[in-house]
C-alpha cells in the first residue's frame, strides 16, 4: 500500500463494509481493510486510492485493469460504508413518510431503534 | 491476516455515536487442548457497539480497543450458561469461536441481544432495499394521483430530495467520505427536481450495488417482497470464511495488537 512505485498484484474483494486482499492463488486473504470514515479519491487513469480520516495524507493506492472498472470501484467503494447505508436508510425513511405520512418502520416494529434515528441519537 | 488497525481503532474510539455501549462480563475462552478446567471466568470488558461491529475495551477509558468482533453471519441467543442473563453470538462458521456475554440485569440482556440481532450490514442492506422500493412506489403512486397541478412543489423539497450523500455521480471538488457527508443543504445540488421529475427518475438515487450471492440462500433467491418480523429478527448469513479469520485473528492475537498499539504509542506516532 502507500504511494510506493512498486504495485503487486492482489486479488480484491469488496465484503459488506471491508475490502479483503488475497494473493492471486491463496484461498486465505492476507489483509483487510475496514471501510469506515474513509474516502475514496479517483487518481490518475485506472487508479484509485482509499484514505482515513485519521491519516489522511496515507493513501492506499490500486491500479485497475480498466478505467471503466476503475469508477466502478469507486462507486462501490463509496457506498461500501455501514455509516452509508445508514445515511440511505435515515434518507428514505424520512422521504416515505413525508409522502404517505407514515413511519415505514413502524411495521416491522423497529421504528425505535437507536440506529434508525436521525441526527444525535444514542446513550 | 492485517488489518489497517489505527484506522479501525480510530473509528471505535472517535465521536461518532455508538449504536449501543455498556460493560458485559466476557466469558474467558480457553484454548481446548488444556487437560483440566478450572470453570469458567468472566472478565467485565467495555463494549461498544458500531455499525456491525463490536468493540470492547479493558476499561471504558481506554485509548484503544482489545478486540473486535464483526457480527456478519451470526446470531445471538440466550444462553444455557450457569450465568444469568448470559447470551452468545455464535457464527454460521462451525469453526469460529462464540462469544459468551453477561449482562447486569435482565433489561440490559435484551438491549443488547436486540441491539446485536439488528447489526449486520446485510440486515440494514436488507432494509434499505426494502425502503427504497417503498419509496419508488409512493412516488408512483402520488404522480397516478396528480392529474391536476396542486402546489407546486416547493425548492424545500428539491434540496431534499437532492442530497448529495446519495448522488455521488456528481463529481464534486470535496469528494464524498464514507461517514463524513452531511446532510448540509448549502453544498446542495439543486437539479430542479420536482415532484415530476422525480417520478421520470433524474432524482433518484442512485441503485445499491448489487446483491451479492450468499452461499447460504439457496432456494431462496430474492428476499421476499414483504419482511415478515421473523426474518428481520434473524439476520441473513452471508459467506462467512473471511470473517471467521478475523476473528480467530483478533481473539488469538489481542495481546500482540496491544503490544504493537504501545510500541507505536512510545515511538511517538500521533
Amino acid at each position: 500500500p502507500a504511494a510506493s512505485a512498486v504495485l503487486k498484484k492482489r486479488l480484491v474483494k469488496l465484503v459488506v463494509n471491508f475490502l479483503f486482499y488475497f494473493r492471486t492463488d491463496e484461498a486465505e486473504p492476507i489483509g483487510a481493510l475496514l471501510l469506515e470514515h474513509c474516502k475514496i479519491t479517483k487518481e490518475e487513469e485506472n487508479v484509485f486510492s482509499i484514505s482515513f480520516i485519521e491519516e489522511p495524507e496515507r493513501k492506499y493506492c490500486f491500479e485497475c485493469a480498466t478505467e471503466e472498472q476503475c469508477l466502478e470501484w469507486v462507486e462501490a467503494l463509496r457506498r461500501a460504508s455501514y455509516e452509508f447505508l445508514r445515511r440511505s436508510l435515515i434518507f428514505y425513511r424520512n422521504e416515505i413518510q413525508k409522502m404517505t405520512g407514515k413511519d415505514p418502520l413502524e411495521q416491522y416494529g423497529i421504528s425505535e431503534e437507536a440506529r434508525f434515528q436521525l441526527g444525535a441519537h444514542r446513550q | 491476516m492485517k488489518l489497517n488497525e489505527r484506522s479501525v481503532a480510530h473509528y471505535a474510539t472517535c465521536d461518532s455515536p455508538a449504536d449501543h455501549t455498556g460493560f458485559l462480563r466476557k466469558r474467558v475462552e480457553r484454548h481446548h487442548h488444556h487437560a483440566h478446567h478450572h470453570g469458567t471466568s468472566y472478565q467485565r470488558r467495555w463494549f461498544v457497539l458500531k455499525g456491525n461491529l463490536l468493540f470492547y475495551f479493558e476499561e471504558r477509558e481506554s485509548r484503544e480497543p482489545m478486540g473486535l468482533v464483526v457480527l456478519e453471519g451470526c446470531t445471538v441467543e440466550l444462553c444455557e450458561a450457569a450465568e444469568e442473563f448470559a447470551f452468545a453470538i455464535r457464527f454460521d462458521d462451525a469453526g469460529a469461536r462464540a462469544y459468551v456475554l453477561v449482562a447486569d440485569g435482565q433489561a440490559a440482556m435484551e438491549a443488547w441481544v436486540k441491539a446485536l440481532s439488528r447489526a449486520s450490514f446485510d440486515y440494514m442492506r436488507l432494509v434499505v432495499r426494502e425502503l427504497e422500493k417503498q419509496l419508488e412506489e409512493a412516488c408512483k403512486s402520488l404522480a397516478a394521483c396528480r392529474k391536476s397541478p396542486q402546489r407546486s412543489s416547493s425548492s424545500g423539497r428539491k434540496r431534499h430530495l437532492s442530497n448529495p450523500a446519495l448522488q455521488p455521480l456528481q463529481e464534486k471538488p470535496t469528494s464524498l467520505e464514507n461517514g463524513y457527508s452531511t446532510w448540509s443543504s448549502g453544498g446542495c445540488v439543486t437539479s430542479g427536481a420536482t415532484c415530476a421529475d422525480y417520478d421520470e427518475g433524474q432524482a433518484k438515487p442512485p441503485p445499491l450495488p448489487p446483491r451479492r450471492r450468499s452461499a447460504a440462500s439457496s432456494a431462496a433467491g430474492s428476499p421476499a417482497p414483504g419482511l415478515s418480523p421473523a426474518m428481520l429478527e434473524s439476520p441473513v448469513s452471508p459467506e462467512t470464511i473471511c470473517f471467521s479469520k478475523l476473528h480467530n485473528w483478533y481473539g488469538q492475537e489481542i495481546a500482540v495488537l496491544r503490544r504493537e498499539w504501545q510500541e507505536r504509542q512510545k515511538r511517538g506516532h500521533p
